[in-house]
């Protein structure tokens, strides 16, 4: 009779291979946690400074005869930027109003209106700026580089934006009246 | 006879790269079909109904963006130009698969990579099942073997005395 006993058979994954196995493993699960942190996060928050983007501008919406605006062109000016589209139903309760509290406010020099057009397509957005009368520097929003900027969550949104850049108030939904668009513009022309 | 197959043939040849080529075409002064619009339609995707292909999406901006579709292969433009126009006017992500460039590799690299790896501890698993357990004599004493002269010796006496 002769007397045997077992070899370990097993032979564990190599050392380097576990290594990266884990660093990838990881480095997905952050990924997956920053975009999920970032979509949770909602729009950008009053007291955010914005950062820099170029609107470029519907033809016949210039702005003093440019053909696309930045937010750093209207320093030490109040910007109020509207995010809208033609098949947005609520965006029409409100186009009237904002036109309204442009007129008012152009001629003083130190509030603009920005009109960033949301996933739309020209023609028909061009039918609903012409059915308001709307006037203010409107444009298309490219490839979604500014509502991602602001992390809109719908249309239509409105983003007030204090003399040094600071984001001070956002409207989710439309504006109920003339009024309510106003008082925001007066807070900030105050300071 | 040999020059008529052969001019047949050559014929068929660039009717056939041309279909292949432009599948959706609408510049033959015909008006685009329904057909023809959601062929395009179904590899695009509006971002504000994420998850539904554009040529079943019921919203009204979808429905705008079908027009849009229509209206720019009535003017003749081809399929890829079209889709060219949609990633520049709404970026990359109305596209059905994201182009590959960038971070995006990781989305068409990162599953075949999980597949292999998890495959490769699969076939190690069931190697592992399979193997037989290696045995390996261990030196010392047999107990078939005599010990020792000694041993050897009583054994024969006490086979003698039987």
């Amino acid at each position: 009779m002769t007397e045997t006993t077992e070899t370990p058979a097993r032979r564990g994954v190599p050392l380097w291979a576990q290594i990266v196995i884990w660093i990838g493993l990881l480095g997905l699960l952050l990924m997956v946690g920053v975009t999920l942190n970032k979509r949770q996060q909602g729009t950008v928050q009053p007291g955010d400074a914005i950062p820099d983007f170029t609107l470029p501008l519907f033809s016949g919406y210039e702005y003093a005869g440019k053909p696309e605006v930045k937010l750093s062109d209207f320093r030490g000016k109040v910007v109020v930027i509207n995010f809208w589209a033609s098949w947005c139903k609520p965006c029409e309760q409100e186009a009237a109003e904002l036109q309204e509290a442009w007129a008012l406010y152009e001629p003083t020099g130190q509030v603009i209106f920005l009109g960033a057009d949301y996933v739309d397509t020209e023609p028909e957005a061009r039918v609903y700026l012409q059915k308001y009368g709307i006037t203010f520097p409107n444009g298309p929003d490219m490839g979604t580089r500014i509502s991602q900027l602001f992390r809109i969550q719908g249309v239509p949104e409105t983003y007030f934006v204090d003399k040094t850049g600071v984001l001070r108030y956002v409207q989710v939904g439309p504006f109920s009246s003339l009024g309510q668009i106003q008082a925001q513009i007066e807070l900030l022309l105050a300071e | 006879m040999k020059h008529t197959l052969r001019f047949t043939f050559f014929v068929l040849l660039l009717v056939l790269a041309g279909l292949l080529a432009n599948p959706v075409s609408a510049q033959d002064g015909q008006p685009p079909t329904d057909d023809d619009v959601n062929q395009v339609a179904k590899e695009l995707y509006c971002p504000v109904c994420e998850n539904v292909p554009l040529d079943v999406c019921a919203t009204q901006a979808c429905a705008q963006w079908r027009d849009l579709i229509r209206l720019k292969l009535s003017q003749g433009e081809t399929e890829s130009q079209i889709k060219q126009y949609f990633v520049e006017n709404y970026g990359a992500r109305v596209l059905n698969e994201p182009p590959r460039e960038g971070l995006n590799w990781l989305a068409y690299l990162v599953p075949p990579v999980i597949i292999l790896i998890g495959a490769g501890f699969l076939v190690r698993a069931l190697r592992m099942m399979k193997k037989p357990v290696v045995a390996a004599p261990v030196k010392g004493p047999s107990v078939e073997a005599p010990a020792d002269d000694y041993v050897a010796r009583l054994e024969e006496e006490v086979k003698k005395q039987k």
